[in-house]
């Protein structure tokens, strides 16, 4: 991976970055050992790694404030950190940088039932925040597949999303205010306790900027009452084009699911094979599709879909009738990614999105590529809302393989593109897919979010190398793939 | 009157604009005209209209998405959509009748404009949650697109959100692409009689906080309302769940104390659109219409300071995130009296009132130094030379 050339001004300037950050935070919360440094060389995009200049843990958001000034007056770059599981390689460190760490910022500060939201430091965990209001039968709505580890502000950075945002939203349509940590150690508070905030709407900027915009140290979410039941369908379908048209017709009939998920054969038979969740394996599609809210409503749109997917060619139909049930329908799903590991050495995970309309020609456009490139290649979809994760099996040890998964992926997502779709659904840009934003973005956009960039960070200190396509780049594009031994979040459901 | 220019394409918009800027003239930007009261008074040079921009580009109601151009009449946009079940799920409110412009004359570039969100707002977001990509021509008259037509998307920073409620000062639109939802089957409002501001924002807020999954939530003092002091719950959704979350609303939250009735779809539907456009408040010409926005548990005490220092009447929207006042003016209640009786993190924008009013005070919440500087660059960033819209948010 191509990263900026290193700055050797700012190189040189190691011993005072060093003395100012201990002055800033006291005691063990500078990491300079290159053994302990390694623990922050990469994140969940494990190809590449890159030791920081030094690691510094602030406790509080002056002290993120100080060491941001420290580090603008030396011409230091910063990338900040939050449970490192980017997949895009959106924590990666420069040579010439620190990690800022935000790890010590672990509270939940404070739960406003009456209202109906959640000030919490960005370190908290995704499902922590779940974990701190479900004993009052609230919940945080976005589902990261890594909500375990991934914090809530990497989730802001990242906009992240889940298999639930089709009924629910992404991080954006749940996040009400951010406290932001400029360059210049400006504390700004960006929305909060009411809603609609007077000027521009920063907070929706800099949700979703990946850390190229500031350092969040405070967020305030919105939580909801949990649903009072879910129920889920499992159905095979003898063509993937049935399946989606499946899809499409019960979103088309004035259902919206809370979460519906597709899965093409070679998926189905991965996870069959790993965990035996009952799949239909005579099938080509699969989909599971979950209702959730009051029992009456779900039981009643339960059978409209049922009566929709039997209108459909489904070859298969089963309805949860327990929430043991319902999961077991789950648990294949969520270990595809395991599950896929397990039957390749190496695999390679896209992200794009489409308009579910071309889903049938996309996926034939898979297969085509899959043949030329030579390798096999397991589908599974967000299918809800168009996110597509193809899944290209290699193995990095036989020459030139690693390469052909690679320019097999760029075509994919170059595809996604052309029928109107995006390079990135929920996993971010970051180095991973830098050099293809010039695919769905010409220069005049690119140049006006480059301006946007500037505006809040004119020196270019925030985590440089990613989003943006190097203006020196030339046939390098950004790639990211898990290695099977390497995956640096093995226990973490990846869907 | 000053030169006005109609684009009919996109190629006209960026033109006119490349030339305003080569030439250091300001430009007011308009749709229809009906929200150009809206803000503070513009001085431009030209005017700018959308409306040769117009027609539906696209529109996939099983994939929830519809494009534009931003001059489309908002009627247009919803008649298609009403003709498969579908809405605008923000709920887009028509102020004309507190503007004193003409009703119906929105356009769909100007809702995202302004980000005016309906009494749905509290539950399923402002018109910022729902814009998903924009075409558009910056004060440079250069032609940028951002987001997409795919409800997931993260690639590049969002500049839907920034654009979105940016009235006209960093970008002409000329398309925008935004999510669609269905529209609810049936609704049932649920109205509570003799109800003080303080229990019906806590009964609407347990509402909201519960499996009744309520998406109205509206108090009236007895002043503006014929039935007394009021509460109002809407719920929409599938029949069989409606008629059960009613159910569960008035056993388990409301319970026997409180004299409750309830209204059906058809009259509901009117008196959420008397609520949406806020028209007790219409025809009061001369006098000045404020939204405050609050954290809706500091509604209560915010309504009884409001009616202990001014001679002002307000009502309460979305569970109590909103409150809408209606003030005589001038002078009687300047901006820095409404805004000095607000609660922490609250902000009042000062929706409706005569030019002089407008040019006079400060229309929206005034920003802290550091955070008003950065909104600074922002603009410049879009717009360098201060050409579009110059004025209208400052």
């Amino acid at each position: 991976m191509r990263m900026p050339t290193p700055d050797p001004l700012a190189l040189g300037r190691y011993q005072q970055l060093i003395g100012g950050l201990r002055a800033i935070v006291p005691g063990e919360g500078v990491i300079v050992d290159e053994r302990e440094l390694a623990a922050y060389e990469s994140d969940g995009l494990t190809a590449y790694r890159q030791l920081p200049m030094v690691v510094v843990l602030p406790d509080t958001t002056e002290q993120v404030a100080a060491i941001l000034r420290l580090c603008r007056d030396l011409s230091v770059k910063v990338v900040p950190r939050g449970g490192g599981t980017s997949l895009s390689g959106g924590a990666l460190p420069v040579a010439d940088g620190i990690v800022l760490a935000m790890s010590r910022f672990n509270r939940v500060l404070d739960v406003d039932y009456q209202n109906r939201t959640a000030r919490v430091q960005p370190g908290v965990t995704n499902l922590g925040i779940t974990r701190a209001v479900e004993g009052r039968g609230f919940y945080y709505a976005p589902d990261p597949s890594s909500q375990i580890a991934c914090t809530i502000g990497g989730n802001v950075a990242e906009n992240s999303g889940g298999v639930h945002c089709l009924k629910y939203g992404m991080t954006t349509n749940n996040v009400l205010g951010v406290v932001l940590v400029t360059i210049d150690g400006e504390i700004l508070h960006l929305g909060g306790g009411a809603l609609d905030a007077p000027g521009y709407d920063l907070l929706g900027l800099i949700v979703g900027s990946e850390g190229l915009l500031g350092v969040v140290t405070e967020v305030t979410v919105r939580i909801l009452p949990k649903p009072e039941t879910a129920r889920a369908v499992l159905v095979g379908f003898p063509t993937n084009a049935a399946a989606a048209d499946a899809v499409a017709t019960i979103i088309g009939s004035g259902i919206i699911p809370a979460g519906m998920e597709m899965m093409d054969r070679p998926a189905i038979h991965a996870a069959e094979d790993f965990i035996g969740a009952g799949y239909p394996r005579d099938a080509e599609a699969l989909l599971i599709i979950e209702l959730d809210g009051p029992e009456v409503e779900v039981d009643h749109l339960i059978e409209r879909v049922v009566a929709i997917v039997e209108q459909r060619q489904a070859s298969s139909i089963k309805v949860s009738t327990s929430e043991e049930q319902r999961l077991a329908f789950w648990a294949g799903r969520k270990a595809a990614f395991p599950a896929v590991g397990r039957i390749s050495p190496d695999y390679y995970c896209m992200d794009g999105t489409i308009p579910r309309a071309r889903l049938p020609e996309v996926l034939d456009g898979i297969s085509a590529f899959s043949r030329k490139y030579d390798l096999k290649v397991a589908n599974v979809f967000h299918a809800g809302d168009g996110n597509l994760h193809p899944l290209i099996l290699y193995d990095a040890n036989q020459p030139g393989q690693l390469e052909a998964a690679e320019a097999f992926g760029a075509d994919i997502l170059k595809m996604c593109v052309k029928v109107g779709g995006v390079l990135t659904g929920e996993h971010g840009v970051g180095v991973e897919k830098r050099d293809l934003m010039n695919d769905q973005f010409d220069e005049v956009d690119l140049d006006q979010q480059r301006r946007v960039k500037d505006a809040f960070d004119p020196s270019g200190l925030f985590n440089p190398g990613k989003m943006f396509p190097l203006l020196s780049s030339c046939a390098e594009q950004g790639r990211m793939h898990i290695s099977g031994g390497a995956l640096r979040f093995p226990n973490i459901p990846r869907f | 009157m000053v030169e006005t220019i109609r684009a009919t394409s996109e190629e006209m918009v960026a033109e006119a604009i490349t030339s305003a800027y080569g030439q250091d003239r300001a430009v007011e930007v308009a749709g229809r005209g009906s929200k150009l009261p809206f803000g503070r008074p513009v001085r431009a040079d030209m005017r700018l209209e959308t409306t040769g921009l117009a027609g539906i580009t696209l529109y996939e109601p099983a994939e929830l998405v519809m494009s534009a151009r931003a001059g489309t009449p908002l009627e247009e946009i919803e008649a298609a959509l009403a003709a498969n079940g579908q809405m605008l799920a923000f709920e887009p409110r028509d102020l004309a009748g507190l503007l004193g412009t003409t009703e119906g004359s929105q356009t769909i570039g100007g809702v995202v404009a302004t980000n005016l969100a309906g009494p749905r707002r509290c539950v399923a977001g402002a018109v910022r949650d729902h814009v998903l990509g924009i075409r558009a021509v910056n004060g440079r008259g250069e032609v940028f697109k951002t987001g997409g037509r795919v409800v997931k998307n993260v690639t590049g920073y969002d500049l839907c959100k920034l654009l979105t409620g940016s009235f006209g000062t960093l970008a002409v639109f000329t398309e925008v692409t935004f999510k669609v939802l269905p529209a609810p089957e049936t609704e049932e409002t649920v109205v509570l009689h003799g109800i003080d501001a303080e229990t019906a924002v806590r009964l609407m807020g347990q509402a909201l906080g519960s499996a009744a999954d309520i998406s109205g939530a509206a108090w009236m003092p007895a002043a503006l309302s014929e039935g007394g002091d009021c509460a109002f719950l809407r719920i929409e959704g599938f029949g069989p769940s409606v008629k059960a979350r009613r159910h569960y609303l008035m056993e388990t939250i409301i319970g026997s104390a409180i004299e409750a009735t309830v209204i059906d779809a058809e009259e509901g539907r009117a008196l959420w659109r008397n609520i949406r456009d806020v028209r007790v408040f219409c025809g009061r010409w001369g006098q000045a219409a404020w939204k405050l926005a609050v954290r809706p548990s500091d509604a209560p005490a915010l309504l009884q300071r409001l009616s202990e220092q001014t001679d002002g009447e307000a009502f309460i929207d979305g569970g109590g995130a909103f409150l809408w006042l209606s003030l005589p003016c001038p002078g009687d209640a300047p901006a820095g009296l409404v805004r000095s009786l607000l609660p922490e993190g609250g902000h009042a924008t000062l929706v409706a009132a005569p030019e002089s009013e407008r040019a006079a005070q400060a229309v929206f919440q005034p920003l802290p130094a550091p955070l008003a500087a950065l909104e600074a660059r922002v603009k410049a960033s879009f717009d360098p030379k201060t050409i579009l819209n110059p004025g209208r948010m400052t």
